[in-house]
């Protein structure tokens, strides 16, 4: 599922959002962050500064996230998955072609509930990138509750690695 | 508590599932099952008496004696010298004798006697065709269940379950049949996307269930007998949790193309489509009660899942669970004898027996992150889900928590049980 997605853009720094490169991650994240972010390099030399929000001019390369984690029971967006979303939706607005959104959760609870869960998460960020610019008609929602469970592992990290979005 | 711990290795190698019985009654029936003689000449393709004693035994009820305890093995009652039993603390013997009937043909004449009035209680004789050895011996396992304790046996039933391997990679989902005890298992559906929510029609000749195949989740309904399937329903968003109706004529299910998750009723001949909830909170796991004209259902409507009942006709919702902040996936003991569903309990998720008039919640099972109740047709045992030594297996409790059985997979993490209706 993840293979030939993996692409490079390199983004013109004054284009970007800064938000995403506040570098907080944490271990779980970090844990994932191989399989799970995309590099992308601007090909398309972007020039579109958005004013009003904070920039950085300096950081040469950014690391998209395209998977964006919830709390327990949650289907809200933490300060960090609004951090990662915003500067993936700067780099979506220079794209085409449909969005694919895949809600998930951790093994706890029923199986059909979770399935509920799991779309409301896919429509929480498909609503922030309606929000933020992205064209509703170009997302595609999907939940697949506790069915593709990133980690087997029962701890609290690996629950935490499972509660996410996955872009596509 | 009597205490057993045993494994069975029930199965031919084939099969998937074992089991293991950890716990039985308080007080099970001492029963000597002992070996049926056949005539020389042809030969049993099962082990008939020792199929009977597993059905037996796993049903909690039963302490069938180890056959190397029997002093002699009478297979008429003639034979038998009741105080050689008596001196073993066995209450009943069953003994029988295996035979032709046709050229494809089994039969299978069997007495039961209790020890204690020495007379014999039961006789019959059954047949089936060789292929069917195992069908036979349940059905001895369903007479004698029923003449014991007037209840009819659930031994001839069927089971759906989901099974599943962890290569993220080549992720592979089947979907199988097999009897209640595990053995002959077919694989129904075998793809590299998930299955979920199998669930049997009220006659047990109809599934229905919920594939990925198309990448989005989709209903699908499907006829064991023919092997015809076809895809029922192909909404945006969520389409899952199919449930038949008691009269087989309607699937109750949950979709979300309205905006937030409801519970729907799809007309299988009109193939007409109504809405029974409204609310922008989850609504979903519909299941029937008893009398076809209502529908309980999980909601989070007041902040946390419940369970909620609500009329056919849209009237009369209410609220029915108030113990803890999370009851799910309910389903329907027959006689309104109450509601058996998963509930947490300081953070673990166990299935729980709800007496809906009473308001009291029983908890049944003492493993964790147990899910996917399904009852038996007789209403004795129930099948569900949970996690064992970090793998999904499926369990089995009876419903007053004395009895437990595991089922452990022997590939990968098994889900979801379906327990069929009565099929014989």
């Amino acid at each position: 599922m993840e293979n030939s997605k993996k692409f490079l853009l390199t983004l013109t720094m004054a284009s970007l959002m800064l938000v995403g490169c506040a570098s907080t991650e944490t271990e779980d994240e970090a844990q994932n962050g191989a399989d799970s972010s995309y590099t992308y390099s601007d090909t398309m030399g972007g020039s579109n500064a958005q004013g009003g929000d904070e920039m950085e001019i300096d950081e040469p390369t950014v690391v998209l996230k395209t998977v964006f984690y919830f709390d327990f029971d949650e289907a809200t967006l933490s300060v960090q998955a609004r951090q990662d979303l915003n500067a993936q939706i700067q780099a979506l607005r220079n794209t085409k072609g449909v969005i694919r959104l895949e809600g998930n959760t951790d093994e706890r609870g029923t199986r059909e509930y979770n399935m509920a869960l799991g779309e409301r998460r896919a429509q929480v960020v498909a609503d922030y990138m309606v929000m933020n610019g992205i064209p509703r008609y170009r997302i595609e929602t999907v939940s697949y509750g506790e069915e593709r469970r990133a980690d087997y592992g029962s701890s609290e990290s690996s629950h935490a690695k499972n509660r996410r979005v996955e872009l596509k | 508590m009597f205490a057993l711990v045993m494994l069975i290795s029930q199965l031919s190698a084939a099969a998937d599932l074992t089991i293991e019985i950890n716990r039985g009654n308080d007080d099970p029936l001492p029963i000597a099952i002992v070996p049926f003689s056949w005539q020389a000449g042809f030969t049993v393709p099962e082990d008939i008496a020792r199929i009977v004693e597993r059905d037996l035994h796993r049903s909690g009820q039963f302490a069938p004696i180890p056959r190397e305890d029997m002093i002699s093995r009478p297979d008429s009652s003639r034979e038998v010298y009741y105080g050689d039993w008596k001196s073993l603390g066995v209450d009943y013997i069953l003994v029988g004798k295996l035979g032709l009937n046709g050229s494809n043909g089994l039969s299978a004449s069997y007495e039961l006697m209790d020890v204690n009035t020495q007379r014999v209680i039961f006789t019959a004789t059954d047949i089936a065709s060789f292929s069917k050895a195992r069908y036979l011996a349940h059905t001895i396992s369903d007479r004698i269940y029923e003449k014991l304790t007037n209840i009819r046996g659930a031994f001839r039933t069927e089971l759906l379950y989901v099974s599943s391997t962890r290569d993220t990679d080549k992720p592979r989902f089947r979907l199988i049949k097999s009897d209640i005890d595990g053995a002959n298992e077919v694989v129904l559906l075998d793809q590299n996307q998930p299955i979920m929510s199998p669930t049997w029609s009220p006659e047990g000749k109809r599934i229905a269930y919920v594939s990925f195949e198309t990448t989005r989740p989709a209903i699908y309904l499907h006829n064991l007998e023919t092997g015809q399937r076809e895809q029922l329903t192909n909404y945006p968003g969520l389409n899952g949790s199919p449930t038949f109706s008691p009269d087989g004529r309607k699937l109750a299910m949950v979709l979300s193309k309205d905006g937030s998750p409801d519970i729907y009723v799809m007309d299988l001949a009109s193939r007409q489509l109504d809405r029974l909830t409204d609310h922008f909170a989850i609504d979903t796991e519909p299941a029937w009660l008893g009398d076809g004209k209502s529908i309980v259902f999980t909601s989070d409507r007041g902040g946390k899942p419940q369970i909620y009942s609500v009329a056919l006709d849209g009237q009369q919702l209410q609220r029915l669970t108030f113990e803890g902040d999370y009851n799910a996936r309910a389903r329907v003991l027959p006689d309104d004898l109450g509601l058996i569903l998963v509930h947490r309990n300081q953070g673990d998720y166990h299935i729980a027996i709800y007496d809906t008039k009473r308001r009291k919640m029983e908890v049944l099972t003492t493993t964790s992150l147990d899910e996917s109740p399904s009852v038996a047709p007789n209403a004795t045992m129930l099948l569900y889900a949970t996690s064992y030594r970090g793998k999904g297996i499926l369990a089995a409790v009876s419903v007053d928590g004395g009895v437990t059985y595991r089922l452990p997979s022997q590939y990968g993490d098994v889900r979801e049980p379906a327990w069929s209706p009565f099929l014989d």
